[in-house]
């Protein structure tokens, strides 16, 4: 049993590698035409000429490049991880945890707002009836445009102060909810509906009430589409929060050091705050890929 | 057809009211090719105790007539009681047990919880549940796998654990709905001989949908033929059969003779 777990996740990871080796490939190719005119302009300027593999070893080493070599990218995140304390605004880790609380309360709102939606969606008909159109539409809107709104809002109405958290934070949470409510709410719709005839005749047949066919079917049946969900949804929450940094003039956040690093021209930083962001998905999904894995468990699914 | 057989009349008088008596049921389903006849003019009584068997091919009426009886469908014209009472008032008294074709246990529940289910509807405190479950797991020949998820059983023990669910609470009525019909030939002789066995052990009064012939024959008291456009009764047959009913009696004249009369009768409700 172990060894064949093992061969498993070899076979699992090994195509995996195969991809990632492959991009690094080309990702280390393309900076040298990416970067040629600035090395090109350099060298005019210092009046030498460059063979190949010393043009290649400039692109791969500018301060400013327009496209950084991975293993500067991999050093610029390393030193904003592990270079600085977490509580300097230089840290990552530091603007990382203000992009994931915001992620974290947008999500568990979303999910909440899309869970009670579907509820609404199977059980009354007139909400099956309007609700779903709005909610597509909803998504048609391009966040980018209604964050500014969002936040502009959160900020006239003052709510933070009533809640006694920054104002801020609530509009990204607002803009974090919106993105993630839209999966929660399909998946919940379909898992709430998953049960089939048969099983709702059964039901009927043990005269189970409206309550009982929620907690003993309906509810338990929807937990697979929801985890399914709930994947797509923090991803969605963690964007959300990220566009929410961009319009705000926020200068904390992973989002907020992006946009200042473009300005600032500086890119090695956006990169490596490009890719703490992705990381932070990452992290993220695994986490509600174990929850998922638990409840699984819990639940006597099969493997 | 005549409404009462004469074998029932007998039985009533040692047996009690009826269990179920239809007189003039009729359904008609509307859609949207125009009405369809499901059911016409059944007129049928089942004593407390009868294995009563519906057998015909597709279309007629004899899944209908069960979920009448179940009150899942309602009837458009005629009387049906069971246990003197609306088909309605029955379900909400827990009249029955329903098996149907697919075993339909919760995937996350064990076959203890799965079986232990219209008990926690039905309100049985947890001891009496665990009691009951074990029991008719027992019945059922499944007191091992009390602990198993269902995707960890056969098809056929699957089922098994579906009968045991309905037997779990205190119905005197079983409707089995082509309970088998999924199922490979050797599971299913075995699992009918455990039916007969279960069926004199508990003497209840089951309503037993099917297709096969041979199945029919065995397991009833009284074989009803039906067939289709409209649905209606073309012939009710009184088994002679013995209660004891080894698997080997399907070779006797006795059994032939009737399953050529069932065979007979639904021949002759195709020809029309």
């Amino acid at each position: 049993m172990p060894r064949a777990a093992r061969g498993c996740r070899m076979r699992s990871v090994l195509p995996v590698l195969t991809v990632l080796a492959a991009i690094l490939a080309v990702w280390y190719a393309a900076t040298i035409p990416m970067n040629a005119r600035l090395v090109d302009g350099q060298a005019a300027r210092a009046g030498v000429t460059l063979t190949f593999s010393e043009r290649a070893a400039r692109s791969m080493s500018l301060t400013r490049p327009v496209l950084p070599a991975p293993h500067q990218v991999a050093q610029a995140l390393w030193q904003g991880i592990a270079a600085e304390p977490v509580s300097s605004k230089r840290s990552l880790v530091y603007h990382a945890i203000v992009t994931v609380e915001a992620t974290f309360a947008g999500f568990v709102l979303g999910a909440l707002v899309g869970i009670a939606l579907a509820l609404g969606i199977v059980y009354v008909r007139v909400l099956d009836l309007t609700v779903m159109p709005w909610a597509v539409i909803s998504q048609t809107i391009p966040i980018v445009a209604l964050a500014p709104m969002i936040v502009l809002l959160a900020n006239a109405t003052g709510i933070g102060d009533r809640l006694g958290v920054e104002n801020r934070l609530v509009s990204k949470t607002l803009i974090a909810a919106y993105l993630s409510f839209f999966p929660v709410l399909v998946g919940m719709v379909k898992g709430l509906r998953a049960p089939d005839a048969m099983q709702l005749d059964l039901l009927r047949t043990w005269n189970a009430s409206g309550w009982q066919s929620f907690a003993k079917l309906r509810l338990p049946a929807s937990v697979p589409y929801l985890f399914a969900s709930l994947k797509v949804a923090i991803a969605a929450a963690l964007v959300g929060a990220i566009v929410g940094e961009l319009p705000t003039g926020a200068v904390d956040g992973l989002g907020a050091r992006m946009l200042v690093a473009s300005q600032f021209g500086q890119p090695l930083l956006m990169w490596a705050a490009l890719f703490a962001a992705a990381g932070v998905a990452g992290v993220l999904i695994l986490a509600v890929g174990g929850l998922q894995r638990a409840v699984d468990r819990a639940m006597g699914v099969r493997g | 057809m005549a409404a009462i057989p004469e074998a029932s009349v007998q039985a009533w008088a040692a047996a009690g009211p009826p269990v179920i008596h239809a007189s003039g049921v009729n359904l008609v389903f509307e859609t949207a090719d125009g009405p369809v006849h499901a059911l016409k003019d059944v007129d049928l009584t089942v004593g407390r105790g009868d294995f009563v068997s519906f057998i015909g091919p597709s279309g007629c009426g004899k899944t209908t007539f069960l979920r009448c009886v179940a009150a899942l469908e309602t009837p458009t014209a005629g009387r049906l009681n069971v246990n003197g009472m609306t088909p309605e008032a029955a379900r909400q008294a827990r009249a029955y047990g329903y098996v149907f074709q697919a075993a339909g246990l919760y995937p996350w529940r064990t076959i203890a919880r799965n079986v232990a289910l219209p008990l926690e509807i039905m309100g049985y405190p947890a001891a009496e549940r665990a009691e009951r479950v074990r029991r008719v797991l027992d019945l059922v020949e499944l007191g091992g796998f009390a602990n198993k998820f269902p995707w960890q059983l056969s098809g056929g023990m699957q089922q098994r654990a579906s009968i045991a669910r309905a037997l779990a609470f205190d119905a005197d009525i079983l409707l089995m709905d082509e309970p088998f019909g999924a199922l490979d030939e050797i599971v299913r002789d075995r699992l009918n001989e455990e039916l007969h066995k279960l069926w004199q052990r508990t003497g209840k009064t089951i309503l037993f949908v099917t297709h096969a012939i041979p199945e029919a024959v065995y397991l009833s008291t009284r074989i009803v033929v039906m067939s289709p456009r409209p649905g209606r009764i073309t012939d009710v047959i009184d088994s002679p059969l013995p209660r004891e009913r080894p698997l080997e009696i399907r070779d006797s004249p006795e059994f032939i003779a009737i399953a050529h009369r069932v065979r007979e009768g639904l021949r002759a409700g195709y020809v029309e």
